[in-house]
Formats: C-alpha cells, structure tokens, sequence
C-alpha cells in the first residue's frame, strides 16, 4: 500500500509546479506506470481519489498510462517474450530492460494560469 | 491573462515534465549513498517476506564472521523492535526503525536512523527493510546493492509472482536450505523462476542453522566491498587541481585592484591503504592537481 506515499510524493510536485507558474488549478494530470514499476494502476487511482481531497489536485482529472515490459537482446535486439529466460538464446547474453518498464513517472499537467 | 485578446480570461497550459514521481526520494538516497561511499562502508538492503529468514541470516552473518567484518544494522518492522534486539544479542549494533502503517523504508527514514548511531564504525551495513515483498523493492535507500531472501518453505514459483521485487536484487539468498530434505521443493525450479524475472541472476543457497553457503556469502560480501573500500581511499587521495582566485592589493597611488591567477598546488594527504593513486575528481568548483605526501607549493 505504498500507493498513498506515491501519491502524496506526486501531489507534493504538482504543488511545486503550481507554485512556479503561479497557477490557480490543476486540471489534469498525466501519470506512467512501468509494469515493473511496482505500482498497481487501481490502488493508484483509489490513493489518487481519498488523497487529492482539500490538495490542488482536488478537481484533477487523472489520466494513467501503463507501459508494458519489454525485455531485448543488447546484441541483436531480439524481443524476449514475457514469461522467458531473460537471456538471448543465440548470442548468449543477459537481456536489457526497455525503456519505461520500470518507471513511474509525472508526465504532463495542465495547469489554469492567470 | 488570455495572450490573444487580453481579455483577462485564465488559459490552460499543458506542461510536460517527465519527472519521477520518487525524484525526492532518490535525492536522499543519492545523499545517504555518499555518507555511505565516503566512510567505505558496504551499505546492503535486505529484503524478503515475513519469515524469509532476514534476521537470522545476520545472526549468522555475526557467527561466521568470527571478527572478519565489523557489523551494523538498522531494522525495520511495523510494530516492535524484536529484530533489532536479535541483532543486539547476536553481536550486531543495531537500532530499530519502526515505521509504523509503512510498509516499507524510505531513504528519509533510514537517514534518520543514522542519526547517532555509529553506522560508520561499520565494515558492511545492513539495513533489514520491512518483510515484504512489494512494496520496499521501488525505494533506493541509498544501499550499495539489494540482498533478497527467499525461504526454501515459500514456494518455487514467488519470483514469479513478485517479479519487480527478484528483478531489483543484486543477490538472492534462499534461505533455510537445511530443510530441503523434509519438504517437496526442487531447488532447479526455483533458479528457473528467478532467471525469467532477472537477467544476471545471483544466487547462494544458505542454512543460517547449518553455515551452508556462509563461505559463499562472504565471498559475496568481500567482492561487493572491494570498489567500495578503494573508492574510500581514492576519495581521500591526490587528485590533480588548478585553481583560479583573486587577491586584492592596494598600490602605492592608493589604487585597490585584483587580479584573476591560476596556480596548481600540492598537499600531503591522508591515504586510506598508504599507497598513491593518480585519479580524475569532479569537483563543483574547482580542478585540482595534487600528489601524495608532498609539500605545499603555490606557483604564482
């Protein structure tokens, strides 16, 4: 249930960047979650509803995109299909995690400014 | 103020910011990493279920030491301090952190628990994160690597059903080996289940009651504390430096002025393994250029 301390880390930035623009609401906001970030896209949303209460996300519509694991050969960049050895069968070498697979990242707000 | 017309209207203005939701976090870690690196201390988080094993696997670490590294701990658990006070009796200095509803360390707590512990008397530290198997793998505590225990009781197919967890580990340690032979596991499946979830998979097989793999263990631990012991050295060694400052001085007309000069300047330094090392050092401000063990010389 590290989802609400998740959440908070993520309001905490989107008030930072509200601070900095001096914006007067948040509208929306962009969220990825890598498959192997770690995170459960409902629990997130859930903590995203209970926490945003009385925060500058309060009207927030939140949007979270989930980014699949890919697995790849670094050699020869063949694909490893989910669930394999995470080892290129023809040249014999550990796989490389794709990009996002693991992320969890603030992607885009859309901030009301005067 | 609406930049079309200027008619005072708010706009809507997308940002995009592709930050990490755990930015702030990773800035601690990042901090208690240095703490770490600058003492030559082997920082390990361990990890692993309720009942994998953490706690007794440190005890043993402490038995099978016999004096060879000096230990420290920090403990995690939600409502008691039992671990900490093992750890005690097992010979280990260590302190609780009780995290309370958490579920896992943040780099913040653990920083915290620093505070006033003698950590970097420590030849590795470890820090015994809460038994989970979820939640804690996505926080960098600032550790030199993560330790995962998995318990031969657990069942083969758990990296599987908790991938992110095993994918984070620099070793896996199943532990309680010494009960294989009451139990229906086969050991094969379970390096199987954890070479779909990890690249380079490290694995020991220990008995914390038996000492089977404690030799392995500490092979382990010795390799992980080579880069971190000699980097502590070459932290405290010569790195070439140059730099530029001012001096005021007033002339005789009563003229103040100062001019900009470079020079390169040598110190004596203090040398963890006694022995010199020629190394690049990023330094905010300056570059600086200096041998071991010579004088101070300032070439203006």
């Amino acid at each position: 249930m590290h989802e609400y301390s998740l959440v908070q880390a993520l309001v905490e930035r989107v008030e930072q960047e509200v601070g900095r623009r001096g914006a007067l609401a948040v509208h929306a906001l962009t969220v990825s979650v890598g498959e192997l970030g770690g995170v459960d896209p409902e629990l997130f949303r859930t903590a995203f509803e209970t926490f945003r209460q009385g925060t500058v996300c309060a009207q927030a519509e939140l949007t979270v995109r989930l980014v699949p694991a890919r697995w790849s050969c670094p050699a020869c960049g063949a694909a490893i299909e989910k669930g394999a050895v995470l080892r290129c069968p023809a040249c014999d070498l550990p796989a490389r995690m794709g990009e996002g697979s693991d992320g969890l990242t603030l992607d885009r707000v859309e901030l009301e400014v005067p | 103020m609406c930049t079309t017309c200027g008619c005072g209207d708010t706009e809507l203005v997308p940002v995009e910011l592709h930050d990490k939701i755990l930015a702030g976090n990773d800035r601690q870690a990042a901090h208690n990493r240095e703490h770490f690196q600058a003492h030559g201390v082997l920082a390990l988080n361990l990890m692993g279920s309720p009942g994998a094993g953490k706690t007794a696997v440190l005890e043993a670490t402490s038995r099978f030491a016999e004096g060879r590294l000096r230990l420290a701990a920090v403990s995690a658990d939600l409502a008691t301090d039992n671990d900490a006070r093992r750890l005690a009796a097992a010979g280990i200095p260590s302190k609780a952190i009780t995290t309370g509803q958490a579920c896992h360390l943040d780099a913040a707590m653990v920083h915290h628990a620093l505070d006033g512990f003698p950590w970097d008397r420590a030849d590795v530290f470890f820090i015994e994160n809460v038994g989970n198997l979820v939640c804690p793998a996505i926080y960098d505590l600032g550790q030199a690597a993560n330790v995962v225990a998995l318990s031969v009781t657990e069942g083969e197919d758990k990296p599987l059903k908790y991938p992110v967890m095993f994918q984070k580990a620099d070793l896996v340690l199943v532990t309680k080996c010494d009960l294989v032979p009451h139990l229906d596991i086969d050991l094969a499946r379970v390096d199987d289940a954890l070479a779909r979830v990890m690249p380079s998979p490290r694995v020991l097989r220990l008995s914390a009651r038996t000492g089977e793999g404690m030799a392995e263990w500490f092979g382990w631990l010795e390799e992980q504390r080579r880069p971190i012991v000699q980097g502590k050295g070459a932290h405290m060694h010569v790195h070439p430096h140059e730099h530029t400052h001012s001096h005021e001085h007033r002339h005789a007309d009563g003229t103040v002025h100062s001019h900009p000069h470079a020079h390169a300047h040598q110190h004596p330094h203090e040398h963890a393994e006694g022995q010199a090392q020629e190394h690049a050092h990023g330094e905010p401000q300056s570059e600086h250029a200096h041998a071991a063990s010579e004088k101070h010389e300032h070439q203006h």
